[in-house]
């Protein structure tokens, strides 16, 4: 007995150790944005003497020209938003109809969805600058530097993953449910948005989560169709034109850091079941 | 009558629709330049689907499964599908990013494999992976069995290791650039930074990539860990066994469907590493090699931007991107495959 006891003290001092070192870095930053830049070169580890200094640092950022904190913030709302909403309603309808409709044509178009998760973007991304380039001059809709057209690429690259999960969803929902409508009067479509479409929502929910938490985050799509100095940036590619601009000066870029980490760390505070099993659920299917 | 008015309204909508988009193209064909045949083109045929929609008929059942799919088939056909047959195109071809003049055969294939930088960062790459691979998956592992022992304050941990996963490479990236060249050269007075050496540089991006990485991988085999039946571990518990012995013959051979997961998972991940890569060295510093200097942080991922976007070399750039391409394929399949066999098995 004693010598459990002695294991579970390891293990639980071990267990704060590792999260006092994950968490160090957050730590760092938040007490390097309440310094002046010549604090930060003296000692970076330790506590900021004036903690006021972290509201003219983070005034100054969010100001500033290059970085422009709540325009950027909207940026990166307005696209992720958009982009969940079109994916996941878009996602669920391709998924029903592939799992309900048992032709070999249904089965050709999951397969390409599947197969198409293992292309990496690197490989399509410079054609499909170019694609989007040529688009723009001929049809005359703005693809680049627009949201539109980055709503619509995500689009494109959420959706083989997320047809693949909802599919298999999709698939242990008894069919009679749907006969059931059918014969009540219920059109297709009224079968699926009344029926179908509510019944989802556990497996959207995973959907969700990982598309928001990739598109969020996502830096090398926005910076290459938006431009690193475009007129709509999101958040990543705003802290990253910063670093550029304002290089080595680590009370600023910190205090964006910050600023850029703050919405997710909130959201995850407040979801954080949700989404580590949200997270968790999309790598094992 | 209902009926019929319906079917006035469809056919009307289809034809207003077919009509704007074909004034839309013939615009575009005369290389017009007025600004509202975008909008046009789009009016149009919003206003043709919904006609379609409309339409009172039999095969409504049918006209509604085109009509689910076609927004996502059309976002992927044109974002992912075509794209990637045109790049496979371009890698034979001098493009330069808006056309081609040549086709060139193998060439940037041979110039690509022949070029110092690419086939060091092909090896360092490869390294990386492996490395990362083994410290992402012991230390996860680690972590999991840590957080489903009986230890207090379980929860927060796993909350505490997963935080670093949901915050971009990017932002994380340049936080610990400050680290290294800042904190830990002020915390060992008077050491240079990490970054400044080749092969440091390599292990710092090793530490920040376990560092944002275990937390996820480690809940997903935390979640292996708990579907490990309770009464397997009670009936070895009965018969004797110490905990160690549970751990090496019950819970890991139950578990290797999640190792086999984690795995392939942070294999792949690895070696798409772009945003870690980026921020924290942008590939420096340079390491002379056979005379000549190249990147000696630079991944393929970074390699391959670099080349197109930095140097302007397109076709070379997605020629490596292509056999990017072709080597995770060859990773996803071995996966499929030993996943299968495993599953016969069972």
């Amino acid at each position: 007995m004693k010598a459990q006891k002695i294991r579970t003290g390891i293990a639980e001092v071990v267990g704060i150790i590792v999260m006092i070192v994950v968490l160090a870095p957050f730590l760092l930053v938040v007490l390097n944005s309440a310094k002046t830049s010549g604090d930060i070169v003296i000692s970076p580890i330790s506590f900021p003497e004036n903690w006021g200094q972290m509201f003219t640092n983070l005034s100054n950022v969010i100001n500033n020209q290059s970085f422009n904190y709540w325009s950027s913030f909207f940026s990166s709302l307005f696209i992720t938003a958009v982009s969940l909403i079109l994916l996941t309603l878009f996602s669920s309808m391709a998924a029903w109809v592939l799992v309900r409709n048992k032709t070999k044509w249904s089965n050709f178009i999951f397969m390409l969805f599947v197969s198409a998760m293992v292309i990496p973007f690197q490989v399509v991304m410079l054609p499909l600058l170019s694609t989007f380039r040529e688009t723009s001059n001929f049809l005359g809709i703005q693809m680049l530097q627009s949201y539109k057209g980055i709503i619509f690429a995500y689009m494109g690259f959420g959706g083989s993953m997320s047809v693949f999960i909802l599919h298999g969803f999709v698939k242990g929902i008894p069919y009679e449910l749907e006969e059931a409508a059918w014969i009540d009067g219920c059109s297709p479509e009224g079968t699926f948005f009344r029926i179908i479409f509510p019944l989802l929502k556990p497996v959207q929910v995973t959907v969700l989560i990982l598309n928001g938490i990739w598109i969020w985050n996502d830096y090398l799509l926005p910076s290459l169709m938006l431009g690193l100095n475009g007129r709509i940036k999101t958040l990543p590619v705003a802290v990253s034109s910063f670093v550029g601009s304002y290089v080595k000066q680590w009370d600023l870029i910190l205090s964006a850091a910050l600023l850029a980490m703050i919405p997710i760390v909130i959201l995850f505070l407040f979801a954080q079941k949700q989404i580590i099993q949200g997270m968790v659920d999309g790598a094992i299917k | 009558m209902n009926k019929q008015l319906k079917k006035t309204i469809s056919l009307a909508a289809m034809a207003l629709g077919a009509a704007s988009m074909v004034i839309a193209l013939i615009l575009d064909f005369m290389r017009s330049d007025v600004s509202y045949r975008g909008g046009l083109l789009i009016v149009g045929a919003v206003l043709l689907i919904a006609g379609v929609y409309l339409l009172p008929t039999r095969k409504h059942r049918s006209i509604i499964n085109v009509l689910f799919l076609f927004p996502l088939i059309f976002a992927f056909a044109v974002t992912v599908l075509i794209p990637f047959a045109c790049g496979i195109f371009y890698s034979l071809t001098d493009w330069n990013g808006i056309k081609f003049n040549n086709f060139v055969g193998l060439g940037n294939y041979i110039t690509m494999f022949k070029s110092k930088d690419y086939v060091y960062s092909f090896v360092v790459t490869f390294i990386f992976t492996v490395i990362n691979m083994l410290s992402v998956n012991l230390v996860a592992f680690g972590l999991a069995l840590l957080c489903t022992s009986k230890v207090k304050g379980r929860n927060l941990y796993r909350a505490a290791y997963f935080l670093p996963n949901l915050i971009g490479g990017i932002v994380l990236g340049y936080v610990w650039q400050f680290i290294f060249n800042k904190v830990f050269t002020s915390v060992i007075a008077g050491s240079v930074s990490m970054l400044t050496d080749p092969n440091l540089a390599i292990a710092a991006i090793l530490i920040v990539s376990t560092w944002q990485y275990a937390g996820y991988i480690m809940m997903i085999y935390v979640t292996g860990l708990q579907s490990v039946p309770k009464d397997v571990l009670e009936a070895s518990n009965v018969d004797g066994a110490n905990q160690i012995m549970t751990l090496l013959k019950i819970k890991v051979p139950m578990i290797a469907n999640t190792f086999t997961v984690c795995i392939f998972l942070t294999l792949v991940n690895s070696f798409k590493q772009f945003d870690l890569n980026l921020a924290i060295t942008n590939g420096a510093p340079s390491r002379i090699l056979g005379g000549k200097p190249v990147q000696s942080t630079e991944f393929l991922a970074l390699n391959i931007y670099n080349t197109a976007i930095g140097k302007n070399q397109y076709a070379l750039g997605q020629t490596k991107a292509v056999v990017f391409f072709i080597i995770l394929a060859v990773v996803s399949l071995t996966q499929v495959t030993i996943s299968k066999k495993k599953e016969v098995e069972m």
